[in-house]
């Protein structure tokens, strides 16, 4: 496997972007329907009331609030990832992490868009903002709300800006390669970059700082998500696991969504070149490293209240062990952590179809797990007269299946107009730092080091 | 702006060309080395790699944190707001809130730096040629003396096949 020239680089990568066939119209077209239908069915949510959800007394969170964290956590798959990989220089991240930027950009995006669908009056979402107002209300930051505010707006600043960054260069060479009023707009994102020695170090600087701040940042986010449930007293939620079970289970996903991404890009934008089977049986490890640890933190969980045997836990522990809940359970068991095993921890099943079909199952089951922490514990808290159950209603479905669609379609849309793989890194990894490598060690072009 | 360069095919001519501009008595700060990606095996890559952007990157971390304690500190006691018998000023939660700013503050910072010092987003004109997107490395003087002309043109032509360019 040798990685093609820089000029075939260039070509194929910029490919996509001054190539447009129909069927890239028919896919924008068909998803972006789908994401409209959504926004209908919001419009019509706001005009009727938020009775036409399943929401009631004493299940406040559902679909939303699970949406919210599911989304939340595909978002680590990118910006964590990829600076984890930065940071420990592995070469086979070249092709890797603007694909898995990407999805933490729009994941959060899409996140943060559930808090506001959950109000009830979505147009004053700015009191969420801890700003001292005229109203009065002062934010108060011993709410974990306010945490929320704080670290996901501070994620998603870092994340754009980490993703933003090396594609600077990138779009140096879309504008080279353009003309009229592309080369405008590319030369604009540019900001004037020409690749002098001194940007270059001020870029992979800026990066290298970067990587190593984005990561406790990320940690922190889907720990304080986390805090949104085990801060308050209910059944199986006040939990001092919950911080790194919640770590866990976002990377999990992430890893699994990223998987999927890359895939899909491998087959419709013929990057078989550059998305080798051997990044998919990379990134299958690591997935099967985390459907392990994520078994490893279930097992935790259950055993500590088992063995507790408080009443109110045990309720919500049976009811979804053996009760109403138990279908979701089990599938949940099997299709992160059964299927996973099996599939992942053979090598001969290790395929980029047998990462796909493990991930597919693991982002099934990620959102499962987010339903089953945020449906069965509000359903039965300390006293049973309290107890409640929930049925979807076909609104909160069909903005459910239109934020799929329009994370696709974000996606789609980020292809078509910036390489989804960085250019200029790649063409580094022929030129990597002597200083990076012991004397007698030789870069395999994949960027995997043999001594 | 004048300018005079050449474009050169791979690294090592363009260390030849280097080497040549520093023989000729000209100083790292005045040549100009640009290519279509980073090249860290060669000696070129080093010129300007001096910075100071981790240390800004601090001094941002440090303004973060110091506005988020502020910020915590000023609106609990200025409307005080009993909490689940929390203290009014409560400094474990407001740990989170300064963790974020500090580490918000760190990342503006360094990208205020990488944008101040590798001059992105301004708009004089400066040295460029779009061949070097096609894997051309590009180096040159900008606003070189006349007197040092004759000894820049010699130290860029390494090879009778690389034509001498101007602005």
């Amino acid at each position: 496997m040798k990685l093609p020239n820089d000029a075939t680089i260039t070509t194929d990568l910029l490919h996509p972007l001054l190539n447009t066939s129909w069927r890239f119209y028919l896919l924008v077209a068909f998803l972006g329907s789908i994401v409209l239908m959504g926004l209908s069915t919001w419009i019509f949510q706001m005009v009727m009331g938020f009775g036409m959800t399943g929401i009631n007394n004493p299940i406040f969170w559902a679909f939303y609030i699970t949406n919210f964290v599911f989304w939340i956590g595909i978002s680590h798959a990118g910006t964590l990832i990829s600076a984890i990989l930065r940071l420990v220089n592995a070469g086979w991240r070249r092709p890797v992490t603007r694909c898995a930027e990407v999805i933490t950009a729009f994941a959060l995006m899409i996140g943060a868009l559930f808090p506001i669908i959950h109000l009830g009056r979505p147009w004053l979402f700015f009191w969420l903002v801890p700003y001292p107002s005229s109203r009065m209300i002062w934010p108060n930051f011993r709410s974990p709300l306010a945490w929320d505010f704080f670290a996901i707006n501070t994620y998603l600043t870092g994340s754009l800006l980490f993703l933003f960054l090396p594609m600077i260069p990138d779009f140096a060479i879309v504008r080279d390669h353009s003309t009229g009023l592309r080369r405008k707009i590319y030369g604009v994102l540019a900001l004037g970059w020409r690749g002098t020695t001194k940007q270059w170090h001020r870029l992979e600087t800026a990066m290298s700082i970067m990587a190593v701040g984005i990561i406790p940042v990320a940690v922190s986010v889907h720990t304080i998500v986390s805090f949104d449930f085990s801060m308050a007293p209910v059944p199986m939620w006040h939990s001092t696991i919950f911080g790194p079970y919640f770590v866990a289970g976002a990377i999990f996903s992430g890893i699994a969504g990223l998987i999927i991404a890359m895939a899909t890009l491998r087959k419709f934008l013929h990057l078989e070149n550059y998305l080798y089977p051997l990044h998919f049986q990379n990134l299958g490890k690591l997935l099967l490293m985390m459907s392990l640890l994520w078994g490893y933190f279930v097992f935790n969980e259950r055993l500590t209240v088992w063995y507790g045997n408080h009443e109110a836990d045990m309720n919500v522990f049976w009811v979804t062990q053996t009760g109403s809940f138990s279908p979701l359970f089990w599938t949940m068991v099997t299709v992160n952590f059964v299927i996973p095993v099996i599939i992942l921890g053979i090598k001969r099943f290790r395929t980029i179809t047998g990462c796909v079909i493990a991930s597919c199952g693991v982002c099934v089951g990620m959102w499962l797990e987010r339903f089953l922490i945020v449906v069965p514990s509000l359903g039965h808290k300390y006293l049973p007269y309290s107890w409640g159950t929930y049925t979807p209603q076909p609104v909160e479905l069909l903005i459910t299946v239109s934020t799929f669609a329009a994370m696709t379609l974000l996606y789609t849309l980020f292809a078509k107009f910036v390489p989804i793989i960085s250019i200029w890194e790649l063409k580094a990894g022929k030129h990597p730092s002597p200083a990076l490598f012991p004397e007698g060690a030789r870069e395999h072009p994949l960027g995997e080091v043999h001594i | 702006m004048k300018a005079l360069y050449a474009m050169y095919p791979d690294g090592h001519a363009a260390q030849r060309a280097v080497d040549g501009l520093r023989k000729a008595g000209v100083t790292d700060n005045d040549i100009t080395v640009i290519s279509a990606q980073p090249m860290e095996e060669f000696n070129f890559s080093h010129i300007g790699h001096k910075t100071y952007m981790w240390y800004i990157a601090c001094l941002g971390g440090l303004v973060g944190f110091a506005g988020a304690t502020g910020l915590a500190y000023i609106t609990e006691t200025s409307w005080p707001i009993n909490t689940g018998g929390m203290p009014i000023v409560s400094w474990w939660p407001n740990l989170i809130i300064m963790f974020e700013l500090t580490m918000l503050g760190a990342i503006l910072a360094s990208v205020i730096t990488l944008i101040v010092t590798a001059g992105l987003g301004r708009r004089r004109p400066a040295l460029y040629d779009p061949e070097v997107t096609d894997g051309k490395i590009l180096v040159g003087v900008e606003n070189p003396r006349d007197a040092s002309l004759p000894d820049l043109k010699k130290a860029l032509q390494i090879h009778p096949n690389i034509s001498l360019k101007t602005i």
